[in-house]
């Protein structure tokens, strides 16, 4: 019968109750729809991100992270890849090794981050065939591909000789001649200016580390599959020997950024449901005033305050949820349509988009964080709203209300 | 057997700035069954005793005992339930819960006093014939006339099964001729139902029906006569 009373109760005024539901339901739409693109743009930077180099999950020699030496490299042994393939949700691993050289072509030398890569899985997590400006793709031992930066700053260009040295594993002394076969574009200058790559079987070779990598990056269906991987494998592995480092632990930066930005983006989400807040806080009053005296007859036949008090919080739980769910069915299929049909951007933004390796594309996202969090706000604050109604109700004199 | 004592109330309204006396010691004893009308110019206080009766105002001094019960040492809850319990009300006008069908109304005050389904329906239905609303049941109180929305309210009034029953001026919003089936009414359940009604009122008509009549003036009572 409470729930019946305050459902008809919050109909007596119906063009009221339609602008506060209108208002809460504007509200939850937009922060949806701001919500949507922000979470989009993070989940599409942390993939961009991921895809580009550090894939969801590494694996490395214990203390490689801290201290990135070749004496800090693993052994790929087969149990160690026995146990990666046996995850459900890996699509694919990729070894890698990673140190620095002298690169030299005629009289000009320059540092490089030297990368051995497996060329068919590297191009599976990456795409780094894609990122081929000039020449070809690394196929046979021998070959070298350099960044774009790299090969102005050396005159080298497909088809010349560099020559490399440096220290391996345990100090070694590594030298070796490689013939450039590609040249590569990359985001920022800093890479294009000291990326190579040659096969990793050069690498070991080179670097006097058979058998060896620096790391293995670990490609996994989707991202939601991290924190399970990451637990297993680091129940699977032996703690002493291996680091198993997810996303997070390898870029903290990125993650610090999209904090800020969403705190950002959540702050002015705030401003917005605060000016709506008022609105919704009138119509509270307005319910509990314009009803005093209804009050008064049902405290004096009987009817407890906190009954009273229960019916209100009823009423207007029923608003906020009314509101939020109008909110979120007039967002979802614009967003459902955005998630499936990306906004393209154009222009200068296009470039600079396409110059950090990305799709210039608005991505949208359907992640439930979408709506729980439009839904979670409306309420906590439709609740607080309610104390001042329901300390009015807690308070009321029955002859004053009768008198009114 | 005395369902109402009131000993020596008085009442004071503003006791700090401009005191009005609204009653002076009076003393009232209401027994079980009787139909008492308290008369008396506008002001005299009659709203006041009656508000002090139902456990809706505190006097200012004297003491309330109703059903042998003092409640002038209840707790604003406690007055809250003793009044579900022990006192059927019915105002001067508005008395029912504008979201409610008449049958919800009666129904209401029953369901609050946590009786089962079953009983709650039959006593609704047969208050309801009993005050000749029984084809209006399902109409909201916007949906009737304010003669048959006071019979709504003593129908619900009865429903709670009370002592007593206090009505403040229940005909001052109806034409002579609501007034005359109300008051047939309400003496009708005081004969069949044995229910004890003391209302307040300025019509003579009413005055006429009444089987006692208190007069106050100026916050006294100045006669109580027995017919
Ligand atoms: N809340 C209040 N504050 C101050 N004075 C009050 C209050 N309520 C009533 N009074 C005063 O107390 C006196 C008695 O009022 P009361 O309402 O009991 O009279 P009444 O007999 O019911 O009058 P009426 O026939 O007009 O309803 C009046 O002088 C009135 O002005
Ligand atoms: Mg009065």
């Amino acid at each position: 019968m409470l729930l019946l009373i305050a459902w008809r109760n919050i109909w007596r005024n119906k063009r009221r109750t339609l602008i506060t539901l209108a208002s809460i339901g504007f509200a939850v739409f937009f922060a949806c729809i701001m919500q949507s693109m922000q979470l989009g743009s993070y989940e599409r930077m942390i993939e961009n991100a991921v895809r580009f180099y550090t894939g969801h999950i590494q694996v490395h020699e214990k203390g490689y992270w801290d201290d990135k030496t070749l004496d800090n490299s693993l052994e790929v042994t087969e149990s160690l890849q026995t146990k990666l393939s046996g995850e459900a949700d890996l699509s694919a691993y990729v070894p890698r090794i990673e140190s620095f050289a002298l690169a030299s072509h005629g009289t000009l030398t320059k540092g490089v981050l030297v990368n051995g890569i497996d060329p068919i899985k590297e191009t599976g997590l990456t795409d780094l065939q894609g990122k081929i400006v000039e020449g070809q793709y690394l196929s046979t031992p021998g070959d070298i591909m350099i960044g774009e930066g790299l090969s102005t700053y050396l005159k080298a260009a497909p088809g010349d000789t560099l020559v490399l040295i440096s220290q391996g594993y345990h100090g070694a002394n590594a030298a070796g001649k490689y013939r450039i076969v590609g040249t590569l574009k990359f985001p920022t200058q800093e890479m294009s200016a000291q990326a190579a790559y040659i096969m990793l079987s050069d690498a070991q070779y080179f670097f006097n580390m058979p058998n060896r990598a620096t790391s293995l990056a670990l490609l996994l269906d989707n991202s939601e599959a991290v924190p399970g991987v990451k637990a297993d494998l680091t129940s699977k592995l032996d703690t002493a020997v291996y680091e198993v480092m997810d996303w997070k632990e390898l870029m903290p930066e990125l993650v610090q950024s999209i904090e800020i930005d969403y705190a950002s983006g959540r702050i002015m989400l705030y401003v917005l449901y605060a000016i709506i807040a008022f609105g919704i806080f009138g119509t509270f009053l307005m319910m509990t005033n314009e009803r005093q005296y209804e009050f008064g007859v049902m405290l004096s036949i009987g009817m407890k305050r906190r009954l009273m008090q229960g019916m209100l919080l009823l009423e207007i739980i029923m608003l906020a949820v009314l509101g939020v769910v109008m909110g979120i069915i007039a967002a979802s299929p614009i967003l459902a349509y955005f998630y499936l049909n990306p906004i393209h951007v154009g222009g200068e933004m296009a470039q600079a988009y396409e110059k950090m390796g990305m799709e210039p594309i608005l991505p949208f996202s359907l992640a439930p964080e979408v709506f729980v969090n439009q839904a979670q706000v409306v309420l906590v604050m439709t609740i607080l709203m309610a104390i001042y109604p329901l300390w009015i109700v807690g308070k009321l004199k029955v002859i004053k209300a009768l008198r009114s | 057997m005395i369902v109402i004592n009131a000993k020596n109330i008085s009442k004071t309204y503003n006791p700090d700035k401009v005191p009005v006396h609204a009653l002076n010691h009076v003393n009232l004893e209401i027994k079980k069954g009787e139909f008492t009308a308290i008369v008396g110019p506008s002001g005299s206080g009659k709203s006041t005793l009656l508000n002090i009766i139902g456990g809706l105002d505190v006097p200012t001094e004297g003491t309330i005992e109703l059903g042998g019960e003092d409640i002038s040492k209840f707790s604003d809850n406690e007055l809250i339930d003793f009044r579900l319990k022990h006192i059927g009300f019915v105002f001067q006008a508005y008395n029912l819960i504008p979201v409610l069908t008449a049958e919800e109304n009666v129904e209401f005050i029953m369901l609050l006093q946590k009786q089962s389904e079953k009983d709650r329906k039959a006593r609704t239905v047969e208050l309801l014939t009993k005050v000749g609303l029984k084809d209006q049941m399902n109409r909201r109180p916007s949906e009737l006339s304010g003669g048959q929305q006071q019979r709504v309210a003593v129908a619900r009034a009865l429903a709670s099964k009370p002592e007593f029953i206090l009505a403040d001026e229940p005909t001052a919003n109806l034409d002579s001729h609501s007034t005359a089936t109300l008051l047939d009414m309400m003496a009708n359940m005081n004969e069949k139902e044995g229910a004890t009604f003391v209302f307040s009122t300025h019509d003579q008509r009413v005055i006429d029906k009444a089987r006692r009549v208190i007069t106050l003036e100026d916050g006294k009572i100045v006669s109580d006569e027995v017919r």
